[in-house]
């Protein structure tokens, strides 16, 4: 009778706790997050989860669209930019509340811009303004702030949607905010939990206030494979950035839930060293620093072959830094190198390179074997190495793979250039060719191939710097652009870069949740969070 | 000799065999990808399907066991090795040299191998070839992994350097030399077959477990750690059931051992 009793007990209980798991999913978009957010200040922001944090939760001046890629107002009704570019006006919209009830106005945004660019705080995104010289905002009003600043700033609005505007008021500091939703609950390890902003400024086409759902969970998870079972399972409304064989796996079972977004934003390339001080035979240097030998090198790879086999058609052969999801910069006339050996092993022999018996040997009969580095624990880019290894076999180069661990790969690239060629993916999170100022001038630290030269080694790097600079001291896009399109086409010429391909975004998103328009732009499935929705989202 | 113990000697015998003749069995290279039959269930021409590139799965999984099956028992007759010197001297001499040696040992076993072996792998040379590559993991396996059998040894050594043959040998003006290599080894030596034969499924696990790092033996050589790092994905496996066959391959290899080991122990 006691043991009836107990299991009686426990159907009941499990009956309750049941319950209230499914009301309490209602209206909770559940998600995951890779690992614990290091801060949750706006300003002190550089990795993956605090921005979600903070992209969720605070209110900007200007919000770029993910979907058309323009920037929209946002906390600012309106701005306007002086043909200088040194002056920027902003409208700000009347009666809006920060989320503990403190009103906004124009001190907020100058507070905000004050603290950003105070050299203590060693803001990021204050770095991205201050290069120039200081920055300042004048309040003119309660609604109504000037920026000011040393220079034109090229796409200067993709900053602002970078800055979020904290309360100069408020005793609750930053965890008073202006976005659809609030910090609620952080525990380490474990979740952070947001909640509806009850002070959010928006409102649907229909007059009802938004954020539609009720709160957003973020699990802390950084087991793909766990994340992907919890998905199946129902737990989850939303993974990003799956692998493509979890993806087919998803779209067998359950095709409405598998999503192929398109191209992303990331590309998989590789590089040969070209650092003059690197410690490799000076035979190797030669080389790599030779655009015949890279342009071959690029000719004899089966991008295709990469595509159909690694990411099984979810990816596209890549030809530049921008894929075709970067609708405003990339250039569509720089086509992918095809696969043609042939010519790679004629282009070779024209440079002096010999075979013999199926081996190549250089102009002073080196035998042509170099080693690729690649992080460890990637099986993409595991793959791609193995087809790049047998593809370079046939040109009878002898490679030899090297999976490191992340930390001392990135030690051989940045500051032992111990290496001879490296196979990494590239992230794109900014749209902007700014946001690649590092990569592309010669004196940038991201320059992979021969980082931060005192003064251009070769004319057409000396050709890249000068094109880079002119295109982020204008303001006229279409200047910027005809820049940036002929920085892509040397870079194709002489392919310092050796781009594989760009990968096709590969998102679960569940039949549940409503409103979902992937984007390649982070935050790609909740950019919009503040419209999407649940069955039985309760009104606000 | 019991029956079991036969099929299990068998067995070893058999994998054994198949590993050394792969290129035999096989006509595929392990390195070779068919990339038009990347993914191919199992047929006549590939008995055990390919991979994602196009390999043959059969043939890799024979070379694979070749480079495990041969580097194993090397890295575990180092092991072996190292344990029995400095066992023998901590038994044999005692004192504080004894205490110096288990310290060190203990010292040793507390490292955490696996960082020691990232570290090890991020100072080597990059242009060593696959081969090479293999060797060395091998070889730092059996040189760090040697901790477990000293403490063994030297409570074996301890006990027998007080034994009534050794006083006899001792009283009958036994030199140290002969005392240590022919009488007091000769007692050692189902001590030290127990520790070759626990180190073989080890280091096979622990090169497995690097392969499923992404850290062990390079492409393109197989080895079972790399064969065995496919299983992670467990819908791909439960789609296609054969990719487990590495897996099975190393528990039943290791249940051979084990029923060896086992056989040997209780003297039979």
């Amino acid at each position: 009778m006691m043991r009836i009793r107990d299991v009686a007990v426990a159907f009941a209980l499990l009956g309750v706790f049941g319950q209230s798991i499914r009301a309490e999913g209602d209206g909770q978009l559940r998600l995951c997050l890779r690992h614990d957010p290091k801060t949750f200040d706006p300003l002190l922001v550089q990795e993956e989860s605090s921005e979600a944090i903070r992209y969720l939760t605070g209110g900007v001046l200007v919000r770029m669209n993910r979907s058309t890629q323009k920037p929209e107002p946002e906390l600012a009704a309106s701005w306007k930019i002086s043909p200088s570019g040194r002056r920027i006006d902003f409208q700000l919209r009347p009666g809006l509340r920060f989320s503990d009830g403190t009103p906004f106005s124009a001190e907020d945004v100058a507070f905000t811009f004050r603290r950003m660019m105070d050299p203590a705080l060693r803001s990021p995104i204050g770095d991205l303004f201050r290069a120039g010289g200081p920055v300042q905002v004048k309040v003119e009003g309660p609604a109504k702030a000037v920026l000011l600043l040393p220079g034109p700033i090229a796409g200067v609005e993709r900053l602002l949607d970078q800055v979020t505007i904290m309360s100069a008021h408020s005793a609750q500091k930053e965890r008073a905010v202006l976005g659809p939703f609030v910090v609620a609950e952080y525990k380490s390890g474990s979740h952070v939990l947001l909640k509806a902003n009850p002070n959010y400024w928006k409102r649907d086409s229909s007059g009802r206030k938004l954020p539609y759902l009720e709160s957003v969970r973020f699990d802390l998870q950084s087991n793909r494979d766990l994340e992907t079972l919890r998905f199946r399972r129902g737990e989850l409304h939303m993974i990003h950035g799956l692998d493509a064989e979890t993806f087919e796996s998803l779209n067998s079972g359950s095709p409405q839930m598998a999503i192929d977004a398109g191209p992303s934003y990331d590309t998989e390339m590789l590089w040969f060293n070209q650092v003059a001080r690197a410690p490799i035979p000076s035979f190797k240097k030669a080389w790599f620093r030779s655009s015949a030998f890279r342009k071959a090198i690029s000719r004899a790879l089966n991008r295709e072959d990469i595509v159909r086999l690694v990411y099984r058609g979810h990816a596209q052969p890549a030809a530049g830094p921008y894929s075709s999801a970067n609708r405003l910069w990339f250039n569509g006339r720089i086509k992918p190198d095809s696969h043609a050996p042939e010519e790679a092993l004629r282009a070779l022999r024209a440079e002096g390179f010999r075979l013999n018996r199926e081996e190549l040997f250089d102009v002073s009969g080196n035998r042509v074997e170099l080693s690729l580095i690649t992080n460890a624990g990637n099986k993409s880019r595991a793959r791609i190495a193995s087809l790049i290894q047998d593809d370079l076999v046939k040109l009878g180069i002898r490679v030899s793979i090297v999976p490191l661990d992340f930390p001392s790969l990135i030690e051989r690239i940045t500051r032992t250039f111990s290496y001879d060629a490296c196979l990494l993916g590239l992230v794109n999170v900014d749209a902007d060719p700014n946001g690649q100022m590092n990569v592309w001038l010669s004196s940038g630290v991201s320059h992979q191939w021969n980082p931060g030269q005192p003064a251009p080694e070769t004319e057409w790097e000396a050709e890249i710097d000068r094109l880079m600079r002119s295109q982020a001291a204008t303001l006229d896009f279409a200047a910027r652009k005809r820049y940036f399109d002929r920085v892509q086409e040397i870079v194709a010429r002489e392919v310092p870069f050796i781009y594989l391909v760009s990968r096709n975004s590969l998102v679960a998103v569940s039949p549940r949740l409503k409103g979902v328009a992937p984007s390649p732009m982070f935050p790609q499935l909740y950019w919009n969070a503040e419209r999407l929705s649940l069955p039985n989202t309760g009104g606000r | 000799m019991t029956i079991l113990r036969k099929a299990a000697l068998a067995w070893l015998l058999l994998i054994f065999v198949l590993g050394l003749c792969a290129d035999w069995v096989v006509s595929s290279g392990y390195a070779q990808q068919f990339r038009e039959h990347a993914n191919a269930p199992p047929s006549h021409r590939f008995p055990l399907g390919t991979d994602e590139l196009g390999r043959d799965r059969l043939a890799r999984l024979l070379h694979g066991t070749r480079v495990s099956l041969l580097l194993a028992p090397a890295a575990a007759m180092a092991a072996t090795t190292i344990a029995l010197v400095l066992g023998v001297s901590a038994g044999y001499f005692g004192g504080g040299f004894a205490a110096a040696i288990l310290s060190c040992t203990d010292l040793v076993a507390s490292v955490p191998w696996l960082f020691l072996l990232l570290a090890v792998r991020a100072f080597l040379p990059l242009d060593v070839g696959p081969a090479v590559s293999v060797g060395i993991t091998f070889a730092l396996l059996g040189l760090f992994g040697w901790a477990s059998g000293v403490r063994l040894i030297n409570a074996c050594v301890a006990r027998a350097k007080d034994s009534d043959y050794v006083l006899q040998c001792r009283a009958a003006g036994c030199s140290n030399h002969r005392l240590l290599f022919v009488h007091i080894a000769s007692s050692l030596r189902p001590v030290l077959a127990a520790q070759f034969w626990l180190f073989i499924p080890h280091f096979l696990m622990a090169e497995a477990n690097l392969g499923v790092l992404g850290l062990g033996v390079t492409e393109p050589l197989p080895s079972w750690g790399n064969l065995i790092a496919e299983i992670q994905n467990v819908p791909a496996v439960l789609n296609a059931p054969w990719r487990l066959a590495p897996a099975l391959l190393l528990i039943l290899m290791l249940g051979g051992f084990q029923i060896v080991f086992a056989d040997k122990e209780i003297g039979r």
